[in-house]
């Protein structure tokens, strides 16, 4: 089926790891994202096709998926712009990541990766007499507010060749929290933390290549999250604090 | 298709620091070999490097002082972001500054060839 | 890659950085004027600055270089474990040997 000015070829892959791509035909509709498109095909050409949304207005992360190569949410991905008059829509779930079916992935080791980051907030063991005073404008808060709106999306994860690489690399988006919390004063478990993200596969595997800053739908970065981490694992190995 | 993270900046360069510090892992032990036929002298040594004016010979040795000095450049903008905590497009800035400064002596090299 | 490695890894850098520079700038200069073996050896024998200057760059590239073999071995390859890094570490120590041995050749012997 050609695509021509009225209509959209699109390609998606069904099955699991192992699968087949599927085309379909799409009516090209103005203002019209991808996610228009698939839901377009489920609900009018296949109900069969699994994926995942849920706000479709770019604030849950859900609806992250591979389009034309590159991971990217579908509620704010244009079709004008991931596909041009003529050019075809290719649809893959988000690599790195388990396949369920089609366009849905596992967020299990995602998550699993979170937690070994030590990527959750440990209060002290005794409770503290008053509130804490935090200044936005100090330091290690601003480091910690530069990275702290991750929604969990996974589509640095998917961009991330060491991830690809190396199974087992805790990954941008873990090791992105943990710096956060690497900077938040009121946080009781900062010898840990770093012992947690200084593995094997830890925040020193990060290469700097980079996508995953590029491609952070949120415009954090979690390469400068990383380079943080790095700096504070070299100066603990340094002193002797950091465990080996 | 090709995937979009082969295709950032960051990739390449690091694709390209990667590929010659294997290519200087490999050389070096020759390069300790060739340095080490001084133990028989001068002539020795002048003997050896008579084989590599050839010009494959040369053209190897113009690319092996090119992968060094990549795999410095590359190193450095790692150790600025890292360590340094620059930003990628003051390092661009720079690696293109150092980048100029070692086009020109390598210039000289080849010219002196 | 461990914390122990990446900080000498790390560090191994930092050396090299200057080393590399200070050794380009030399081969430069070496290839310019059209010194040979002789010329150079001249100016390198008996030397004990340039003896000292190039065993530290030796040891540097002895850490460096394995570290990072490891690295792309056990990202592009599925090897890794003991025997790698037994293997690395036999390399290290040839690196160090045929290296010390080059900067005797150039400044003593």
């Amino acid at each position: 089926m050609a695509a021509d000015h009225d209509t959209i070829t699109v390609e998606v892959w069904r099955g699991a790891a192992k699968g087949a791509f599927q085309t379909f035909c799409v009516p090209r509709r103005p203002n019209q994202t991808v996610l228009d498109v698939v839901t377009e095909i489920q609900r009018e050409q296949d109900p069969t096709l699994s994926y995942r949304f849920a706000c479709r207005v770019g604030m849950c992360g859900s609806c992250a998926m591979t389009v034309n190569g590159r991971p990217r949410w579908t509620c704010r991905t244009r079709v004008s712009q991931a596909a041009a008059d003529g050019d075809t829509l290719r649809l893959e779930p988000l690599r790195n990541f388990t396949v369920v079916k089609d366009l849905a992935v596992e967020m299990n080791a995602f998550f699993d990766k979170w937690r070994d980051a030590r990527g959750a907030f440990e209060p002290a063991p005794q409770v503290p007499a008053d509130f804490a005073v935090v200044p936005p404008a100090t330091p290690a808060r601003q480091a910690a507010d530069a990275a702290i709106e991750c929604i969990g999306c996974g589509v640095c994860y998917a961009a991330c060749d060491v991830v690809a690489w190396d199974p087992d690399y805790l990954g941008p988006a873990a090791l992105n929290r943990a710096w956060t919390l690497v900077n938040d004063v009121r946080d009781a478990a900062p010898k840990e933390r770093l012992a947690a993200v200084a593995g094997d596969s830890g925040c020193q595997c990060c290469h700097t290549h980079m996508s995953c800053t590029s491609f952070c739908p949120k415009a954090i970065a979690p390469t400068y999250s990383i380079a943080g981490l790095k700096r504070a694992v070299l100066w603990g190995t340094l002193t002797g604090g950091a465990p080996r | 298709m090709m995937r979009a993270s082969h295709k950032q900046p960051g990739f390449g360069a690091a694709l390209l620091h990667r590929l010659s510090g294997i290519a200087l892992a490999i050389f070096l032990p020759l390069h300790f070999l060739a340095l080490a036929t001084a133990l028989n002298g001068a002539d020795a040594l002048d003997s050896f490097l008579a084989l590599t004016r050839s010009p494959p010979m040369r053209l190897t040795e113009a690319a092996l002082v090119a992968a060094l000095t990549m795999h410095m450049i590359l190193g450095l903008r790692v150790l600025a972001i890292e360590l340094l905590d620059m930003r990628e497009r003051t390092v661009v800035v720079l690696s293109g500054c150092a980048a100029v400064v070692v086009a020109v002596g390598v210039a000289f090299l080849l010219e002196a060839a | 890659m461990t914390p122990v490695l990446f900080l000498a890894q790390r560090l191994s850098a930092v050396v090299l950085a200057a080393a590399v520079a200070v050794h380009l700038a030399t081969i430069f200069y070496a290839v310019r004027g059209g010194l040979t073996a002789g010329d150079i050896l001249a100016r390198t024998h008996g030397s004990l600055g340039v003896f000292a200057f190039y065993s530290v760059f030796v040891l540097a590239v002895a850490v460096h270089a394995p570290i990072g073999l490891r690295n792309v071995i056990r990202e592009w390859t599925p090897w890794r474990g003991r025997s790698l890094d037994a293997i690395l570490i036999a390399f290290a120590l040839m690196l160090l040997a045929l290296g010390l041995r080059a900067v005797i050749a150039v400044c003593v012997a």
